[in-house]
């Protein structure tokens, strides 16, 4: 199916590759802010996303796209739930700074 | 080079600039503005694939609302992010060591599989030319991913659940309106009558 456009899947690959290195890469950059942390996650999840995708339609098969529905549902619930974290975190201590978060440490 | 190939470079160079942005720019809202740049320009790719349905989910759900939440708390919250950006220079090459090695395992994994020929045949749910993607994905998911169909929904409802308490607080200082307290209130506890005598004050 996407033989005929010309587009291969090792094209989808590729670029499913490097977005989820720069998510993995934008984690390590921005250890201290996790606003960023977060946003690194999103852009892993969207590179699981398109190789679901690009599977499906190299295999003719719609239950990738189901699944990619499935982990956007979870990614959105993901950021919810790390947002109202982060903003309680926020008025309780004042600061997002990741090493500040330590309460927990004995 | 045909037209969606093309379009598959534009679309996937931009979604890699943008996504290089995110983790590289100096103000959280700029990064938050470019990750709703990466997630256009990736729902172009869905859209080349065939996947239209997921294409504009990914548009109102990402852009739409989780984008957007983002940017609230990225506005919201007054931290200073100079003060988090320092040191991020010393982090940089471990980060760049694990990168390039997660990126040549996974471009070398990528390359060098082969799709069996014949594979398509085995497909589970196999798509049907002439049939809607829209259409396609609601007759399977709402017959044979139902229970996943109803997980996602399970989730959702916990999400917005736990987000909502986790945020609630009650202002001390702010009056509410106690229905219960109100309704509940006897005759005796409101109304008194009283006997004044002429001529004299209570």
């Amino acid at each position: 199916m996407l033989a005929a456009t010309g587009i291969g899947i090792g094209h989808y690959l590729a670029v499913g590759a490097i977005l989820f290195t720069l998510g993995v890469f934008g984690i390590f950059l921005n250890r201290k802010n996790i606003i960023v942390i977060l946003m690194s996650v999103e852009l892993i999840l969207l590179a699981v996303n398109i190789n679901f995708v690009a599977f499906s339609a190299q295999l003719g098969d719609l239950a990738g796209q189901i699944f990619a529905l499935l982990i956007l549902t979870v990614a959105a619930a993901e950021a919810a739930i790390g947002l109202a974290i982060l903003v309680i975190f926020y008025r309780n201590r004042g600061t997002i700074a990741v090493e500040d978060v330590n309460q927990l440490k004995g | 080079m045909t037209l969606p190939l093309f379009f598959f470079y534009v679309f996937s160079v931009i979604t890699v600039a943008s996504a290089l942005m995110v983790i590289a720019a100096r103000n959280p809202v700029h990064s938050v503005l470019f990750l709703i740049l990466a997630f256009v320009n990736s729902a172009g790719l869905f859209m080349l694939a065939g996947a239209e349905f997921l294409a504009l989910i990914l548009i109102v759900v990402y852009v739409g609302a989780v984008a957007v939440l983002f940017l609230f708390v990225t506005m919201m919250l007054d931290v200073d992010f100079a003060s988090l950006r320092q040191g991020m220079l010393q982090y940089a090459p471990v980060g760049v060591v694990v990168g390039v090695i997660l990126l040549l395992e996974l471009l070398l994994v990528g390359g060098s599989f082969v799709l069996p020929t014949g594979v398509e045949a085995t497909a589970m749910v196999p798509i049907e030319q002439g049939v809607q993607n829209t259409k396609a994905i609601g007759q399977l998911l709402y017959t044979r991913y139902v229970f996943l169909f109803q997980g996602a929904a399970g989730i959702l409802l916990v999400a917005m659940i736990g987000a909502i308490v986790l945020t609630l607080r009650h202002k001390s200082n702010v009056k509410r309106q106690d229905v219960f307290r109100q309704t509940g209130r006897k005759r005796s506890e409101g109304v008194e009558l009283v006997k004044v005598k002429s001529g004299q004050g209570l």
